[in-house]
């Protein structure tokens, strides 16, 4: 099974054990190089972990639990987990700060158990069989340990396709589930029980009203903090730089924090539309980064998407995680192991253009027959060539959907969802039934993660994001699976808890304040950026998609095999005809929307994903 | 049916999702059955302009104009006629 997960830890390999329990550890060597191999165990060795991530605050953890008595044999951040166990009990995960997917073995007990970290950084998969339980960070090491064979779960797949992602538990595999963010579970005596610990809040903070002066201060007082713990390791750091204001701050925190001759990393796209590298070198030239430029051409994405999907385990509507596997390389490359990056601020700090197409749509709804309030949606996504609001009354009718309904918990992402869901019209006829009886087709929405009705709308609209695209996409398919096909760790300074609670406990006003996103962000890190960073607007990155996928109007050789008819009946997933349409349109450049192109990858990558694990077959894994 | 008509309507059916079996009617809304969206309708009117040789300006980009086949074919039929009368 580890084998299969050497791309996570090539620095070597360790084993524990025991009568009825197994543990393996792939180490990417990050802090303690000396004496931090796993397992790591207790005093007694009674108490046994291994765990893939960091405890960024493991030094001041290591200093309180050594004044309760706890003996400590490493310097590695892994030990202050087994002490914290035994100190704490299953609460020990309150107590740590970190991005973590945890497995610590409780021989006294006969007690396994599994914890990941509060947002979802690091990945943590289980299965269930008549043997027993398995665990594991990656899908492919529970198939290759023989625990169950892959199998594509349709409700997996139509998930993907509503909210880009599944919602753990689900994976895109039958039989594997993925531990929830923020959950710890506990398998004693044959039983698992699984317990959240932690969630997203946007209960307001009365205290925090007022004039946002101190909260500025406060603010950058934890951003610092969180970047100066997170720069912690015993080995070279370097960053993202994308251009926008969260991954500068990031850079400019970093550069606060002790760390002046940063490396500095970013892509550059030919396509103006997609393409931040002006932003990038004014940013890294302003901070005198050394810093490194990848241009990525579309054709380098097509011919990288099968080692990507490989590492990802999961369809995709996007195909912007390939170009990050790519720039992980290259930091790879200049001898860099942990990247951090301003992933995180925009779901924190009310970032995107959802947020505020909601705001409009809310301000509409108490007026629905106004002109004057849906034309503000004009405002948004200019950062689109052919941008969803740029059609006049037509827009109008579009993003009217819903308006009279602000209560709905899921206000803000229904549009989003439908847009993604007319990918569900390509399933074969045979599909649509199998997803029917795991779950009514039409009622695909009411699986999403609900926010609480007493919080303020941006709060619930923020709540149904981090819970959906960020854990699921983010963090998944752009974050640790294509930085770890490198072997690379990124790092998020932005999900550090106590920046994420503080946030929540935030009026919506300091975030989201009329339109301009990120307002009291933006203002505390002000100061260390160029002008033209600091006021600049949104824009999430974004590659290419559908065309990476033809030359001269052609489908590359995998794409074509893939989906090709015998292959589409084979995996029985997808109706021949409608694929066939869709992959015409694509060849001849007509997909300009957002649909068209999150179907095609949805198609393709699910065929891929079938040939790649199912079938078996070596088609894809070239370039691995 | 005129076959100006079902040149659209094909345009549609082969560029746009609709469910399988579905039969587009003369009247069905193609923004309430959720089959074009409104970068939809950017390529519908960039169809329309170039397959009927017309224009399409701002303020014709309405729903009335724009959202079921039988709009679309009395649109067309106005704004041929008011080009061949030029």
């Amino acid at each position: 099974m580890i084998g299969a997960l050497r791309h996570r830890g090539p620095d070597g390999f360790g084993f524990h054990l025991a009568p009825g329990v197994g543990l393996a550890h792939a180490r990417l060597s990050i802090i303690d190089l000396v004496t931090g191999d796993q397992p790591i165990r207790n005093e007694t060795g009674s108490v046994q972990v291994v765990f893939n991530g960091e405890i960024f605050n493991y030094e001041a953890l290591r200093a309180t639990l050594q004044l309760h008595g706890h003996c400590f044999y490493t310097a590695s951040d892994t030990e202050v987990i087994v002490h914290a166990y035994e100190q704490y009990g299953l609460d020990f995960v309150d107590h740590l700060n970190g991005q973590f997917a945890i497995a610590l073995w409780d021989a006294d007990r006969r007690r396994l158990v599994l914890a990941r970290d509060r947002a979802g950084i690091r990945p943590l998969l289980y299965a269930q069989t008549a043997e027993g339980l398995a665990f594991a960070s990656e899908a492919k090491a529970l198939f290759a340990g023989g625990v169950l064979a892959p199998r594509i779960d349709l409700l997996g797949v139509a998930e993907v396709a509503t909210f880009w992602s599944c919602i753990a538990p689900r994976t895109p595999f039958i039989g594997v589930s993925a531990l929830p963010p923020g959950s710890v579970a506990v398998l004693e005596s044959g039983h698992l029980r699984v317990r959240r610990y932690w969630d997203w809040s946007f209960d307001i903070d009365p205290e925090l009203a007022g004039p946002p002066d101190e909260a500025v201060e406060r603010l950058r007082e934890l951003f610092l903090d969180a970047v100066r713990l997170q720069l912690r390791a015993d080995v070279p750091v370097g960053t993202y730089l994308s251009g926008g204001l969260d991954s500068s701050a990031v850079t400019a925190a970093a550069q606060r924090a002790g760390q002046p001759h940063l490396n500095t990393f970013s892509i550059a796209f030919q396509d103006r539309e997609f393409d931040e590298s002006p932003f990038q070198r004014q940013m890294a030239s302003h901070l005198g980064t050394k810093h490194t430029s990848v241009a990525i051409p579309s054709a380098q994405i097509g011919e990288a998407l099968p080692r990507a999907l490989w590492h990802i385990e999961s369809p995709l509507v996007r195909t912007a995680g390939i170009p990050l596997m790519l720039l992980a390389d290259e930091v790879r490359r200049q001898g860099i192991k942990v990247v951090l990056t301003g992933e995180g601020a925009d779901e924190v700090f009310g970032g995107y253009d959802i947020f505020k197409e909601a705001r409009i749509r809310r301000f509409w709804g108490r007026q629905p027959r106004s002109t004057c309030r849906p034309a503000l949606l004009g405002q948004l996504y200019g950062y689109v060539e052919n941008s969803p609001t740029r059609m006049g009354r037509l827009t109008s009718v579009w993003f009217e959907q819903g308006i009279t309904e602000p209560a709905d918990p899921w206000f803000a992402h229904r549009l989003r969802w439908n847009t993604t869901q007319r990918a569900l019209r390509l399933l074969s006829a045979d599909a649509r039934a199998s997803v029917d009886r795991q779950h009514p087709l039409g009622q695909l929405m009411e699986l999403a993660p609900r926010p609480e009705a007493r919080w303020n709308a941006l709060g619930r609209d923020q709540y149904v994001e981090a819970s959906t695209l960020l854990p699921g996409y983010l963090l998944h398919a752009q974050g640790d699976r294509v930085a770890m096909a490198a072997s690379i760790e990124g790092r998020f300074p932005f999900l550090d808890h106590r920046l994420i609670e503080f946030a929540g406990r935030m009026p919506p006003a300091w975030k989201l304040r009329g339109l301009e996103e990120k307002y009291l962000l933006r203002r505390a890190v002000r100061d260390w950026l160029p002008d033209a960073v600091s006021d600049r607007r949104k824009q999430p990155y974004r590659a290419p998609d559908a065309e990476c996928f033809f030359q001269a109007g052609r489908p590359l050789d995998y794409v074509a095999e893939a989906l090709s008819a015998g292959r589409l009946r084979d995996a029985g997933i997808f109706d021949v005809a409608a694929v066939d349409r869709l992959t015409a349109k694509c060849r001849i450049g007509a997909a300009i929307g957002f649909a068209d192109n999150m179907a095609f990858l949805i198609v393709l990558t699910t065929q891929m994903l079938h040939d790649q694990y199912v079938r078996g077959s070596e088609v894809a894994v070239k370039g691995s | 049916m005129s076959s100006r008509k079902e040149r659209v309507r094909g345009f549609i059916t082969s560029m746009f999702f609709t469910d399988p079996g579905t039969v587009l009617g003369e009247d069905d809304s193609l923004l309430q059955l959720q089959i074009v969206d409104s970068t939809g309708f950017l390529e519908l009117v960039g169809f329309l302009e170039s397959e009927f040789g017309i224009k399409v300006d701002d303020e014709e980009m309405l729903p009335e104009n724009l959202d079921t086949l039988a709009c679309i074919d009395a649109f067309l039929e106005r704004k041929l006629g008011a080009e061949a009368g030029r």
